[in-house]
């Protein structure tokens, strides 16, 4: 089981929070033209890294804040974690 | 006869407490503080099982975790648990034990053919035989080997003893409470750390019970006794035996199985069986010690073979002799300290040493004591069938290749020494890539993955001295790190005796002309042979060489039998072992009952189980209850012999022809508030949201990004800016955080606060045409005709002092309203609606009848909204915007959701107007096709029109928009059915809604 830092909250186990995938996706904005090839790559495809990745997580069982880990996917190693708001490209 | 093996005197069993136990149906006397195994070797029985494959023979082979043969099937106040190790299973009294793995008994055993036909049985057998005809597998083959295998019968009974979860946290966990163990905690307790000390035994102190050693004037065993009375009295201590520490998880997350009860007759008032412990430890220290290794020989797997170290602690711990007449097998000096407890205890025991001539002060003392040794000699061959009656013996060449004359002495047992192991388990789990120690021909732990350390023993060093200087450091330095304080003790003074190096031997040649059996892996009857066989057909990764020949992957996971199954396949390959490499070492160590592991979420605990405040009324109103995610919800409230269709069809048809209610508390409700809550409604709902007036519902469904329908429901604006949106049950947790999501993520700039209010507010739906009568009654002072609350309303009103928010909104397609009041006014509001409503002929009605009136409706539910689905399959599109863009939108014009024959949501009536259709049934065109038979749709809900008086179900359809008045048929070959049916509107009642308006 993980120890996720909450930026909000500290030291939590994993059991607390829920998964929420790729972090560096960016929602295209509203009402804005985007090709069929751009759509998909924002709703299905994923690098599915092995390595670092920095991804969301939410704090469900805790603050409910949607907050970003950047997390080795093989070892399971956290580098950091920060707000959702914070900017970690 | 009773206990003709126990010595008078000696060892830490309490002789004043006598215990009464048995095995396999006899009855047999031990002491407390026995285990099951030391009873019955003191009783004199070796013979305990059969072996797996064979069914030869199986006696003891060590004293704890590592025993590979003494499993029992145990029965424990009326409890029967498979799989227990005789070597840890505590006695109590009155406990009863039988063998497995043997029919009809221990003694005579039928599977036994199996030793005798062996050669047909090599490894990989089962592989290679029961591959062909295909027909054989579930005639012949497979019931086979369902008898022929397991070690055990599971109970099929509930379990009715509690299991327990437990977090923790501390500075330093530290496994195994032998010298390092115990040092290392010491020294880490006084220096101010919080320390967790876990012992896998009822004592502690691990090797320091059974040596002849001296710490600061105490034996050893004094001496271990002292420092756990004092880490016992601090605050900063917790210290458990009976405690395993089984797994070693990510970041440094570690988990400890401690059996409370299962050393009782009978679990106390209040405690669990076990429980489990997770514990975030910032430091691990791993004293998990080590395993003796076996040395192979011709039967060696014959009851009175067993570890060296084994019968030492027998003598020892328990005073019980396992042999009368012992020979010690030894590559070590280990052997000799067994021997020597023996010759003190007026047991004559002969020792054969594979070494030529060395010398040590432990050798010494076996001299000088006049026990017979022969040096550079080894047991060839054990002889006797269900117990040792004597070995084969030889000297052996200096190259351990040639075996001298084979004479044959007399013994009861064979103690084996083939020196050590070290345990390194929790290190390699924990990501240690361990590496190979020449001196000790084992692996010992590398570079640390995780913030663990492996001390003594367990990481190959083998002197007191030394183990406990480097643990007090270890421990000292770890805490200092933690606690920043610099409290050290100092090393007290340590005796013991000096010992010389081992010889690598491990395996006894065969002599000429004979064909023993020399087993490696004991559990799962893995002997030399079948290495050198699967080898031989190529195998060469040892994981591959292990799943072939199951070395090592029975319940001991080959703690006596993976180091010398490694030495075998190098021996043959050419390769040094640490070029073999070890199979992976995964959690657990040992065997973690079940029970423990799903601790207290059982059954109805699995999750908690959900209520409505007005849950106490259905009980009395004989409601029968379904489970509706975790929430309990009446299906239909019972009148006299009603079954479930006939009570349903009652309540679906009072509410079409004059009022009921329906307890609707369980839908989600989200308080959305903020000056931007209408601009999030807009982007999440596919229609438009930013001109509902206040006092108005609208209806509105949300999407996923790809398009896929992700719930629907009515929001109401409450105020300015403030929304209380619903959801349907079963989403209601997932819409929150979608909220969430895109309110923190993706548009922070939107000024909106969402929070669930579900359990906030109790909720009635009275729906039918008399409900407007009934509404007026109940808000007499509210204006609640249809000019004053229209269709998508919304008011506040007074319920006799009880303030209620009243909902014009309709689910069952009748004119109805939803009523509101905080929850602690539920069931007032409850009563008060079927008081009143008596003059209405009001009932209650639950989901079944619910479920009725929505199908006949059309109006889709979680069956359709089921995550395949987008708005056109649901005949949802007129609510999608063409002016504004919202979550999923982009998604809406993939090919195949804009495809000509799309999927769509359907009417399904059968022609003879009497045969249900079963839900998840099949639509097809042609019922005699071949198979499969192409699927052109599905049926999604299915119900008993109480308006038509026909059987009605909704269904997915292919080309649905086309299909209507089409004949097609619903197969169900779950069902045995075939019907033929025609394709109608899924709105089969009251097609243009003027009901919920009127
Ligand atoms: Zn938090």
């Amino acid at each position: 089981m993980l120890h996720i830092k909450c930026p909000h909250c500290g030291m939590r186990s994993q059991n607390e929070f829920s998964y929420g995938g790729d972090a560096t996706v960016k929602r295209p904005e509203l009402g804005k033209e985007i090709s069929d090839h751009d759509w998909d790559n924002f709703v299905y495809n994923r690098k599915s890294l092995r390595g670092k990745h920095l991804e969301l997580w939410q704090h469900l069982s805790g603050c409910r804040q949607w907050i970003k880990v950047e997390r080795d996917t093989a070892t399971h190693e956290i580098f950091r974690t920060s707000k959702a708001n914070e900017d970690n490209s | 006869m009773d206990q003709n093996f126990r010595l008078s005197d000696g060892g830490l069993i309490n002789r004043d407490k006598k215990l009464s136990f048995k095995f396999n149906s006899k009855t047999y006397y031990g002491f407390e503080g026995d285990t099951l195994a030391s009873a019955l070797i003191a009783n004199g029985v070796h013979l305990i099982g059969r072996s797996f494959k064979y069914h030869r023979p199986r006696g003891f082979f060590g004293a704890g975790v590592d025993e590979p043969y003494a499993i029992v099937q145990l029965y424990r106040n009326g409890e029967t648990e498979p799989n227990i190790k005789a070597t840890e299973q505590e006695l109590f009294e009155g406990l009863e034990a039988t063998s497995v793995n043997c029919w009809p008994s221990v003694n005579f055993d039928i599977g036994a053919i199996n030793n005798f036909l062996k050669i047909f049985l090599p490894a990989g057998f089962y592989y290679k035989t029961f591959m062909w005809p295909k027909s054989f597998w579930y005639k012949v083959y497979e019931p086979f080997i369902r008898k022929a295998a397991g070690l055990g019968v599971a109970s099929i009974k509930h379990d009715k003893e509690r299991y327990e979860h437990k977090y923790e946290y501390c500075d330093l966990l530290i496994a195994g409470s032998g010298p390092s163990g115990l040092a290392s905690a010491y020294a880490a307790a006084k220096n101010g750390a919080r320390v967790i000390l876990a012992e896998d035994k009822a004592r502690f102190g691990g090797t320091l019970l059974t040596s002849e050693v001296n710490i600061g004037n105490k034996s050893g065993k004094e001496w271990a006794e002292g420092i756990i009375a004092e880490l016992k009295e601090m605050p900063n201590v917790t210290v458990r035996n009976r405690s395993q520490v089984f797994g070693y998880y990510d970041h440094n997350m570690l988990v400890m199985s401690e059996r409370i009860s299962d050393h009782l007759s009978k679990t106390k008032k209040f405690h669990p069986k076990q429980r489990l412990w997770y514990i975030r430890a910032k430091e691990v220290l791993i004293s998990s010690g080590s395993i003796e290794r076996p040395i192979v020989f011709g039967n060696n797997d014959t009851p009175g073979v067993m570890l060296s170290s084994a019968a030492k602690e027998y003598l020892k711990v328990y005073g019980v002799l396992v042999g009368r007449n012992p020979l010690i097998f030894t590559n070590n000096d280990s052997g000799y300290e067994t021997a020597i407890e023996f010759k003190k205890n007026g047991v004559d025991p002969t020792i054969l040493d594979t070494r030529k001539d060395p010398q040590s002060e432990i050798i010494n003392e076996a001299k000088n004591l006049g026990i017979n040794i022969k040096f550079s000699y080894v047991v060839v061959a054990a002889q006797g069938y269900k117990k040792v009656k004597s070995a084969d013996i030889a000297k052996i060449s200096d190259d351990k290749e040639q075996l001298g004359s084979v004479e044959n002495i007399k013994c009861d047992c064979i103690c084996v020494s083939g020196f050590w192991t070290p345990t390194i388990h929790l290190a390699s789990q924990s990501g240690n890539k361990t590496k190979f120690n020449e001196e000790i021909d084992a692996f010992v732990p590398g570079i640390s993955k995780q913030n663990e350390t492996t001390l003594g023993a367990a990481n190959g060093s083998y002197t007191l001295e030394g183990t406990l200087k480097n643990s007090f450091e270890t421990a000292y330095e770890l805490s200092k790190k933690i606690t920043n304080n610099t409290n050290k003790i100092s090393l007290p003074n340590v005796v013991e005796k000096k010992s010389t190096t081992h010889d690598k031997f491990w395996c006894v040649p065969l002599p000429k002309g004979k064909n023993y059996k020399r087993f490696l892996d004991f559990q799962n009857d893995v002997a030399v042979s079948d290495i050198e066989i699967a080898l031989k057909e190529g195998y060469r990764s040892i994981e591959h060489v292990k799943r072939y020949t199951t070395l090592g992957m029975a319940t001991d996971q080959g703690k006596t039998s993976n180091l010398n199954g490694l030495q075998l396949v190098s021996n043959i390959e050419n390769k040094v072992v640490p070029n073999v490499g070890h199979t992976t070492f995964r959690p657990p160590y040992t065997p973690v009952s079940i029970g423990a592991i799903v601790g207290r979420e059982i059954g109805k605990h699995s999750k908690p189980t959900r209520k409505s405040p007005m849950h106490k009324w259905h009980e009395q109103n004989n409601a029968i209850f379904v489970d509706a995610g975790v929430w309990l919800r009446p299906r239909y409230y019972k009148q006299g012999n009603e079954n479930l269709f006939e009570a349903s069809k009652r309540e679906a048809k009072n509410v079409r022809t004059n009022v009921g209610v329906c307890d609707v508390t369980t839908l989600g409700k989200i308080d959305i508030k903020g000056p931007d809550a209408a601009e999030l409604l807009n982007r999440v709902y596919t229609n438009a949201w930013l001109k509902l007036p206040v006092g108005k519902a609208r209806y509105g469904v949300m999407l996923r990004e790809d398009g896929i329908v992700m719930d629907d429901g009515t929001t109401t604006r409450i105020s300015e800016n403030h929304y209380h949106m619903t959801t349907t049950t079963a989403q209601a947790a997932n819409v929150l955080s979608h909220l969430e999501y895109y309110l923190q993520l993706v548009w922070p700039d939107l000024n909106v606060n969402v929070v669930s209010t579900t359990e906030q507010w109790a909720g009635a739906a009275v729906a039918g045409p008399k409900s407007r009568d009934l509404l007026k009654k109940l808000f007499p002072k509210s204006d609640v005709s249809n000019e004053g609350l229209p269709f998508m309303g919304f008011i506040e009103g007074d319920l006799f002092g009880v303030k209620a928010r009243i909902f014009r909104i309709s689910f069952s397609g009748e004119l109805a309203y939803e009523v509101n009041v905080e929850s602690d006014n539920g069931n007032f509001m409850w009563e008060k609606i079927i008081e009143i409503g008596q003059e209405f002929k009001i009932q209650p009605y639950g989901t079944e009848a619910l479920s009725t009136l929505r199908i006949e409706m059309g109006h889709v539910a979680g069956s359709e909204l089921d995550g395949r689905t987008i708005p056109y399959d649901n005949s949802l599109e007129g609510l999608l915007s063409k002016k504004k863009d919202f979550i999923g939108k982009r998604s809406l014009t993939r090919k195949a959701f804009i495809a000509e024959d799309r999927q769509k949501i359907v009417g399904v009536v059968p022609l003879d107007k009497k045969t249900s259709i079963p839900e998840g049934s099949h639509l097809v065109k042609d019922s005699n096709a071949p198979l499969p038979n192409p699927k052109l749709g599905y049926i999604s809900a299915s119900c008993w029109s109480v308006e038509h008086d026909n059987p009605f179900s909704l269904a997915i359809l292919k080309n649905g928009k086309n299909m209507i008045g089409e004949k097609l048929f619903v197969m169900s070959p779950l069902k045995n059915k075939v019907i033929p049916v025609e394709i109608v509107s899924s709105h089969y009642v009251d097609p243009k809604g003027e009901r919920v308006r009127s």
